[in-house]
Order: structure tokens, then C-alpha cells, then sequence
């Protein structure tokens, strides 16, 4: 009864509406000096502002107005002369006003947008994001529910309450509906939270780190069959902490609205959670009745009035954009279409171009990063740069391997070896005795030993037949544990061979 | 010497005639005598005020340079925070709470050296216009102890007013300075919006509270003034400039070739006959001195009391939500597993008082999404329209004039069930708030139908405070020659303390 993916594309269209929240990385909180460095002992960067102290009061974070009108500008939006900030109204033990200070009706940045390319069917295809609003607020602090099987509020035994995320800056950025994305829309749903990501970075605003929070994507999804004119009900699917996992959501979104739609029912305007595990969503609060949060201008604050010098300062200072910056590198560092977007993809470019900058060569650099590193991360699925190998540490080793100090086979063993903490690759090399076997007399004993072993193939490669001579090279590095350089063994081999 | 003014005390002090701990323990053993009738203070903290005037004692005997008010006593209304001391708003649901932090307001005092005697009772949360909704019982007028001072800074005014202190720091929100010293016989002055700092003064309606000083003379009132008043980076409403020279004005009183106008809309119909009499008298006696007495037209502050009766509960319902047993305060039913909104719900419902209740649910309902415009929207335009009043008005005059409140003090739970005949007692003093700028009400004398204090506001545009002053000596010296001594001298003998 299920569609699959395509024949859900070929009934209906899907449409996106995507949240981003950001939280800036200002040294101190949005309305108080706190710190805002992630990782402290719960509770140690308090005060009576963020605390929600009587007679505490809010005071704006200048830094984080400019980081929201310099997002703004970036994503080509229009900023306010006058924005002012509101409260939003609802109790919430981690929230320690009980009301969010954020913006309503008058956001900082408005009417946007970002373009982003993916690769389709017909080759590349552009496909333009329209922004609706960009916003200041405070985050909430963090609750931890102790007990219950779900570690969710309800069956919990107690909960703690850490409030040293409590007032850190966040800005939301909303986009407007996007249609007409057809089956790409998870992919162009990703491309764009990965622009956004790669834009900020470029920024300096934030750390956009989707597994620590400081990047989180809500992501809208409704269908609507090819012929309707009307919207269908949407979604909102939060918890989504990775770009590979705002394209799962958003498939798998699909799937299920559909199922929904093709048995007669009615999909749920809900909340819903990305479980990381399965893939899948589960539904959260409902969203049927829309909550009253009693909005109204915060009066502890007066109204953000940014002059239109500074705010042309700010757009004159804008870095060059990722997709600029994107057709500058694989110019020139001569990459094909086909792997640069595999870079892309990999999310590669910041650590090969920082490789490339201590000297590397770029396609070497490229190899690495993409291949054997990513291979790694893979595996141990973490992202690349939660790796303990650097930059530095992948130009030395390309040094290590140009100067025959180490052959492509050893120089893996390094990466191990740096990935498992031993060190820089100098380091691993030494602490793990790798070296070339460069020795003529070691290498001929394991030939001789070889081919006494293997007499019969060794007659064989004697005679003439010389792709047997693979399968003596490869006994022969087995017996040197891969230290010696292949293209030398077959040198000597095939002397010793009489060839 | 407890019964001479601050400025007298202050010479007395500089003279060493007298020492600040003498003066403290003076007014300590005043507060011994009398409190048990008036009931003006919720705590008193003896230690710490003898502690802090031997401090000043001791810099005095140093030769430091002190701030004219170094070791004068002063009574400080709960609603402000003072590290370490007590601070409950007048509420149950804040009831043993001691701030680990100093307001701003309280900073500045003990850096000018005052000497905090305590904090006085208030109407809880500030909330009510007689001190008789506080949390913790009803505060009594020292003119006739059956009466209310008038609130919600009743206890500062009473404890001025009954010679406990001879300064005090009340709070203003819609009157609560100007009427309670109306009642009490007292000057009592709100500051223009923003010139004293908010932080650290627990927040009823942010938009219209405003900190300011009691005395029981002109001076004394400005010397206090002008050490609470001046910018703070701690909140972001405060007004960025130099404070008005009050003090200097206080001693130049004189209303020579000065445009007073009398407001058509506050006298007349529904002010007490006495009120209204001593209130013509004054302006005769203004006239005497060369004033111009002119009439203006304030067309919309017909609506005044019911915008603030919109705004201020909107706000407070928001201010007032951290009081949610979850950080500070009162704590009640967390029983049995209770949930987080089960104990905020019984504490909230435990802590509040009935005044409070109403105001948290009128502004919750004033700000619901589908009521907002014809409520909330509807106050801010009127309250635009008052501040056009005003701007007109004070075109034509450089200050403007009213008695201070419809009535002299009432008997305590006279209007305490009828809450509309409480707020029209507001009726003259709210179009300051709603308007942000400053006003000072003076004693006028004593109404002949009760022998109680009439009081005689004065009005001047934002950051013109020193008109106030200069206004008010001027009317304050003649109607003390008039009278041989100001009126205060006149107040009835408190049982416990010869007056």
C-alpha cells in the first residue's frame, strides 16, 4: 500500500519551510555578561539577569546585533531602521523568566534570500531559497529529566535544571514556503542548511556546530497532489542535528504524509522529533491548537535603531560568499566538476583548503581528506573534524610520502595511528618503527624465502609469464608487514628471476 | 533630633554636634516606640544600619570627603533589592528571599554613605493605592492610625511621616509616591521615567515604574534626588544625561514670572471639597508670588485610568511570571512526585494576593491573541494621546498643577472590597506615569472637614525635574511662614514618642 519514494514524486509536490537557529558566539549572553563558553559545570555562568532575579534586567549584547545584521546582510535581506524586541509568553521550569525575549512583528532582517546549487538528473540546477525573516531571542536553559525510560519529561523520576545556556544569543533565520523542488527537495533542503552553515562559518558569527546546538534546523513539510492549489498540512520536524540528517527527516517526512494521505487520512499540523537511530520521526506536541504565547513589545528594552553607516560598513566588510569562494577553489586547484562536488558533499573544502595553505599539494591534500579520513569518520561516525588529526598533521604526512620516507600503504597506518591520539605522523612513525624497507639484502632474503615457497609460480614468471610476478610481490610485502616499497621488490624480483 | 529636617541633620552631622550612630540608634529607638502602631516597616535591620553609620562615623573622624547625606538614616520601601536584607515586594510568594545583589538604587546610597534603616511595607508587588494589600497586613497613617497612608509606598510615607526616618525611597508606578505623601503630610517626588536606575527595583509595570525620594521638606526630598538619580548601564531604559540640579533649585525656590497651569480635566467634580479648597488657596498664594496661573486643556486623560488599568496589569502579568517556586521564593505543594506545573500552579496560588490575582489575569486576557488590539493596542494609543496632551500643555505652561489625589487619607477597609472607588484615587497622578514625565506632591495643608493632609502635585516635562523644585520651595516657604513651620510639625503626637 506504501508509495515508494518516486511514486510519491510522480502524485505529489512537497514543500518546504525551513528554521534555522544559530546561536551567535558572542564571548558574553544576549542581555547579561555572562559567559557563553559550551561544556561548563551546570549552573557556573549565572547571574541575576539570566537567573531571572526580581528586579533583574535585560541589557542588549551589541555584539549580537551586528552578528544578526551582518547574517542579514549575507543573506541579501533588508534590515530594519527600528526593531524592537518582544516577549513571548509560556512557563517552562528551564526558562527562568517564563517568557522568551525575541522578536514578533518587527524582526532585525527581513526578505531575503540564498541560492543554492545541487547536482540533478540534468546536471547542476540552481535553486533559489527565499528568506522570510531574520530574528534575535535568548536560548532557554537545559532540562535533564533523571528516571523514566524515555528520558522525556513525562514518566521522569525528577528533573535538573542547567541554566548556563539560559540568554545565550540566538537568531533565527525563517524561510518563506518553498515549492517546486519536486523530488529534490531533501537534497536542496540539505544544500541549503549546509549554505547557511557555510555562510555563517564564513561569517565568524558561530560556531555552527549541528551536534553541540549551536546550528539546529526545524524543518517544515507538507504535500499537496501535482493538480491542488491549496497547501497541505505541514509538520515540523525538530531534533534534526545533522545535514544528513535534515535530508533523512525530510524523506522520510514525505513517506510518511503520504502513507497518511493514500489511506484516507489526515496528516497532523504536529511537533515532531528526528530519531537519529531509525530515521524516522515521533510525534510530539500537537500543534492543533495554536498556543497563545501573549506576545507583546518588551518595555525593559527600548528598540533596536542600527544607523545606516554602520550598517554599510558592516556590508562592505562581508567575506567573499561560499559559492564565490566554492568556483575559486576548484579553479584553482583544478578539480573536476564530478569530484569537487564530492568535496562538497563530504563537507571537505575548509580542511583541504587549510591543508592546501600549509604547503600541500591540493590534489593530495584532496585524496586524503576525501578518501582515507573520511573512510574513518565514516566508520566511526563522527564528523571529520572531531577526528584528532589536523591539517598539519595530513600536509606532513603528504611531505613524509613525496620524500619516499614513507610509501601510500604506511602512511594509512600513520593516519591510524594519529587518529588513534599516538601523535603527530613524525611521532607515529617512530613510536611504531614504520619504515621503508629500502635494504636489499632484507628484501632479496624475503624473495628468495618467497619464491622457494612458491616454486611452482616463480617457474612461471622464469618462463615469461609475468603477470604470475603479482601474486609472489604481494606474498613479499606480506612478509616485509608492508614496510617495503612494492615498485622495488618487483624491480629486484624480476631480476632475481632472471627478467 | 530626630524631628528636624535631613539637611538639618546633615549640618549637625558635619558640625560633629552629633554622631551618624547616635542619629541611627535615635531613630531606631523612634522606630521601637512607634512601629507597633504604624506599622511602616517589615524588617528593620539594626545591625547593618549601625554598622554602616559607624563606617561614616569613622570616615568622618578620617577627614574623607563625604556626600551631603553621609549618615542620615532612611527607610527603604521592600520593593528594592538590597544584598543580603530581606526583600519581599510586600509578597508572601517572596517571603524570606535575601538578594545576593545590591539595586542600583541601594549602590548609590551606600556609597553617598545613607544609613538603610530597613524596608518598609508596600502594597504587594506595589500593587494598590493604601499599603493595605500587602502580604503582610495593612501600614496606619501617623495622622490618624484608623486611616491608611495612601500606597503603595504607604510604609516609606508613614515612617517619614511618623518621624522614623527623615527620608525615604518610594517607588512610583501610577501614584505610589505622590499620593501616599499627599496623605501623610510628606514631599514625595517622582523622578522623570528613566533618571533613576530600574535594576534591582522588582518590576511591576517596567514602562511605568519609576524609584524616587520622600522627605519631609522640599530639600531634603532634592538632596535625596539627586544621589539615587543618573545613568546605569544596568538598565537600558535609563536616560543617558546629566542629572538636573534639583538641589540647587530647592534652595532658589521661586516661581517669579513662571507659567503654571491648572489642568481643566483633574479638579472640580469628584474631588473632595477640603481638597479642592486648600488646592485653589495654594494657587492663590502662587499667584501672590508672581506666578501666572493658566488653565489647560488635557482632553484625554479622561481615558488615562483606564489605559493604565490596561497596561500596567499586562505587564505585571509577564514581570510577575518567574515567580515560579523554581529558583527563589515561596515553594509549596512538591509532594507525592508533583509536577514542575503543579507546584508553580499551588505556589503561585499560595504566594499571591487577591489584588495580585486580578491584575496577573486581567493583563493575561488584555494581551490574548484576538484582544490585544482592542485592549493592549487600544491603552498604548491613549497613552500616545496623553503625551500629546501634555506636549501642548506644557507649550503654554512651564509646569502644570492638580491636587494630588481626589481625597484625603481614607479609613482602612473602606475601599478595600470595592477595587474601582480605590482606583479613581489614581485619577491625577497616572497621567505622569503614562507620560513619563516627573511630579511632586507637597502638603497644601489640612482639608477642614477632617483636619487630614491635602496634597498639591506639580507636574514638568521629561528631565526638567528642577522645576519641580523650584516650584515647589516657593509654594512650600509661603505656606510655612503662613503656618509657622511646615505642616508636618503640625502631625498629632504618636502614642510611645513625644512629637
Amino acid at each position: 500500500m506504501a508509495l515508494n519514494y518516486d511514486e510519491v514524486i510522480e502524485k505529489y509536490n512537497p514543500v518546504l519551510g525551513l528554521e534555522v537557529h544559530v546561536e551567535l558566539n558572542t564571548e558574553s549572553k544576549m542581555f547579561c555578561s555572562c559567559s557563553t563558553v559550551f561544556g561548563a559545570e551546570p549552573n557556573t555562568q549565572t547571574c541575576p539577569v539570566c537567573l531571572a532575579l526580581p528586579g533583574a534586567l535585560p541589557v542588549v549584547n551589541e555584539k549580537a546585533i551586528e552578528s544578526s545584521i551582518k547574517i542579514g546582510l549575507a543573506l541579501n535581506c533588508s534590515i530594519a531602521p527600528y526593531s524592537r524586541f518582544a516577549r513571548k509568553n509560556y512557563f517552562y521550569p528551564d526558562m527562568p523568566k517564563n517568557f522568551q525575549i525575541s522578536q514578533y512583528d518587527e524582526p532585525i532582517c527581513f526578505d531575503g534570500y540564498v541560492d543554492v546549487e545541487i547536482d540533478t538528473d540534468e546536471g547542476p540546477k540552481q535553486f533559489r531559497i527565499e528568506i522570510e525573516r531574520v530574528h534575535m531571542e535568548e536560548d532557554t536553559g537545559k532540562s535533564l529529566h533523571v528516571g523514566g525510560a524515555t528520558g522525556r519529561i513525562h514518566g521522569a523520576d525528577y528533573s535538573l535544571l542547567d541554566y548556563n545556556r539560559a540568554g545565550i544569543p540566538l537568531v533565527e533565520i525563517v524561510t518563506k514556503i518553498v515549492p517546486g523542488t519536486g523530488k529534490y527537495a531533501p537534497e536542496v533542503a540539505k544544500a541549503y542548511v549546509a549554505e547557511l552553515r557555510d555562510i555563517l562559518r564564513g561569517l565568524g558569527v558561530s560556531d555552527v556546530k549541528m551536534e553541540q546546538g549551536s546550528l539546529r534546523c526545524d524543518a517544515n513539510v507538507s504535500l499537496m497532489l501535482k493538480d491542488a492549489t491549496e497547501l497541505g498540512t505541514r509538520s515540523e520536524t525538530k531534533n534534526v542535528n545533522s545535514l544528513r540528517s535534515v535530508e533523512r527527516a525530510i524523506r522520510g517526512e514525505m513517506l510518511r504524509h503520504a502513507e497518511i494521505l493514500e489511506t484516507g487520512g489526515k496528516v497532523k499540523q504536529e511537533t515532531r522529533h528526528f530519531q537519529e537511530d531509525t530515521g524516522l520521526t515521533r510525534s510530539g506536541r500537537s500543534k492543533e491548537q495554536a498556543e497563545d504565547y501573549r506576545y507583546f513589545p518588551d518595555p525593559d528594552l527600548v528598540p533596536v535603531k542600527p544607523e545606516a553607516a554602520w550598517i554599510e560598513t558592516l556590508r562592505a566588510q562581508l567575506p567573499e560568499r561560499p559559492s564565490i569562494r566554492r568556483k575559486r577553489l576548484q579553479k584553482q586547484w583544478a578539480v573536476p566538476d564530478k569530484e569537487f562536488a564530492a568535496m562538497v558533499n563530504a563537507d571537505v573544502l575548509d580542511i583541504v583548503e587549510a591543508t592546501v595553505l600549509l604547503g600541500a599539494d591540493p590534489a593530495k591534500a584532496r585524496t586524503w581528506w576525501l578518501g582515507e579520513v573520511s573512510r574513518i569518520a565514516n566508520d566511526k561516525s563522527v564528523a571529520i573534524d572531531e577526528l584528532a588529526i589536523t591539517p598539519a598533521h595530513v600536509a606532513e604526512l603528504i611531505n613524509l610520502v613525496a620524500s619516499g620516507e614513507l610509501t601510500d600503504k604506511l602512511a594509512r597506518q600513520v593516519v591510524e595511528g594519529v587518529v588513534a591520539g599516538e601523535g603527530t605522523p613524525s611521532e607515529v612513525v617512530a613510536k611504531r618503527g614504520i619504515k621503508v624497507v629500502n635494504d636489499d639484502g632484507a628484501l632479496m632474503a624475503a624473495i628468495e624465502k618467497v619464491c622457494a615457497a612458491q616454486a611452482d609460480t616463480a617457474e612461471k614468471v622464469r618462463g615469461g609469464h609475468l603477470p604470475a610476478a603479482g601474486a609472489l610481490i604481494g606474498a613479499v610485502m606480506k612478509e616485509t608487514a608492508g614496510q617495503a616499497d612494492a615498485a622495488k621488490v618487483r624491480e629486484l624480483l624480476l631480476k632475481f628471476l632472471g627478467q | 533630633m530626630i524631628f528636624k529636617t535631613a539637611a538639618e541633620m546633615a549640618t549637625s552631622l558635619a558640625n560633629k554636634e552629633v554622631s551618624s550612630v547616635e542619629l541611627t540608634q535615635s531613630h531606631l529607638d523612634r522606630i521601637t516606640a512607634v512601629d507597633g502602631d504604624v506599622k511602616a516597616f517589615l524588617h528593620v535591620d539594626k545591625e547593618g544600619a549601625l554598622a554602616q553609620a559607624a563606617a561614616v562615623d569613622a570616615n568622618r573622624a578620617a577627614g574623607k570627603s563625604l556626600s551631603p547625606l553621609a549618615g542620615i538614616p532612611l527607610a527603604l520601601k521592600d520593593v528594592l533589592a538590597q544584598k543580603g536584607v530581606p526583600t519581599t515586594a510586600g509578597s508572601k510568594i517572596l517571603q524570606g528571599w535575601k538578594p545576593p545583589y545590591d539595586s542600583t538604587v541601594v549602590s548609590k546610597l551606600k556609597d553617598a554613605g545613607v544609613v538603610i534603616l530597613g524596608k518598609t511595607n508596600m502594597d504587594e508587588f506595589a500593587m494598590g493605592s493604601s499599603t493595605e494589600n500587602s502580604g503582610y497586613g495593612p501600614t496606619f497613617n501617623p495622622w490618624d492610625l484608623t486611616r491608611t497612608p495612601g500606597g503603595s509606598s504607604g510604609g516609606s510615607a508613614a515612617a517619614v511621616s511618623a518621624f522614623e526616618a527623615p527620608l525615604a525611597i518610594g517607588s512610583d508606578t501610577g501614584g505610589s509616591i505622590r499620593q501616599p505623601a499627599a496623605l501623610t503630610g510628606i514631599v514625595g517626588v517622582r523622578p522623570t521615567y528613566g533618571a533613576v536606575s530600574r535594576f534591582g527595583l522588582i518590576a511591576y509595570s517596567s514602562s511605568l515604574d519609576q524609584a524616587g525620594p520622600f522627605g519631609r521638606t522640599v530639600l531634603d526630598t532634592a538632596m535625596l534626588h539627586e544621589i539615587i538619580a543618573g545613568h546605569d548601564v544596568k538598565d537600558a531604559t535609563s536616560i543617558n544625561a546629566s542629572v538636573p540640579s534639583v538641589v540647587a533649585a530647592a534652595k532658589s525656590g521661586d516661581v517669579k514670572g513662571m507659567k503654571i497651569g491648572v489642568i481643566k480635566q483633574l479638579q472640580g467634580e469628584g474631588y473632595q471639597k477640603g481638597v479642592q479648597t486648600r488646592f485653589t488657596e495654594s494657587l492663590d498664594l502662587l499667584a501672590s508670588l508672581g506666578a501666572e496661573i493658566v488653565e489647560v486643556d488635557c482632553p484625554s486623560f479622561e481615558f488615562a485610568l483606564a489605559a493604565y488599568y490596561l497596561i500596567a496589569p499586562s505587564e505585571c502579568s509577564s514581570n510577575l511570571a518567574r515567580f515560579d517556586a523554581m529558583r527563589y521564593g515561596l515553594r509549596t505543594g512538591d509532594e507525592g512526585g508533583a509536577s514542575a506545573e503543579a507546584v508553580m500552579a499551588a505556589t503561585r496560588d499560595a504566594g499571591f494576593g487577591r489584588e495580585v490575582k486580578r491584575r496577573i489575569i486581567l493583563g493575561t486576557y488584555a494581551l490574548s491573541s484576538g484582544y490585544y488590539d482592542a485592549y493592549y493596542g487600544s491603552a498604548q494609543k491613549i497613552r500616545t494621546l496623553i503625551i500629546e496632551d501634555y506636549k501642548k500643555a506644557f507649550a503654554a505652561a512651564d509646569v502644570l498643577v492638580s491636587p494630588t489625589a481626589p481625597t484625603t487619607a481614607y479609613k482602612i477597609g473602606e475601599k478595600v472590597d470595592d477595587p474601582m472607588a480605590m482606583y479613581l484615587g489614581d485619577v491625577a497622578t497616572i497621567p505622569v506615569n503614562l507620560a513619563g514625565i516627573c511630579g511632586m506632591s507637597l502638603p497644601a495643608g489640612l482639608a477642614d472637614e477632617d483636619n487630614l493632609p491635602v496634597g498639591f502635585q506639580i507636574m514638568a516635562p521629561a528631565m526638567q525635574d528642577q522645576r519641580l523644585y523650584q516650584a515647589g520651595a516657593a509654594l512650600e516657604a509661603a505656606l510655612s511662614s503662613k503656618w509657622g513651620g511646615t505642616l508636618i510639625t503640625k502631625a498629632p503626637a504618636l502614642k510611645g514618642g513625644a512629637n
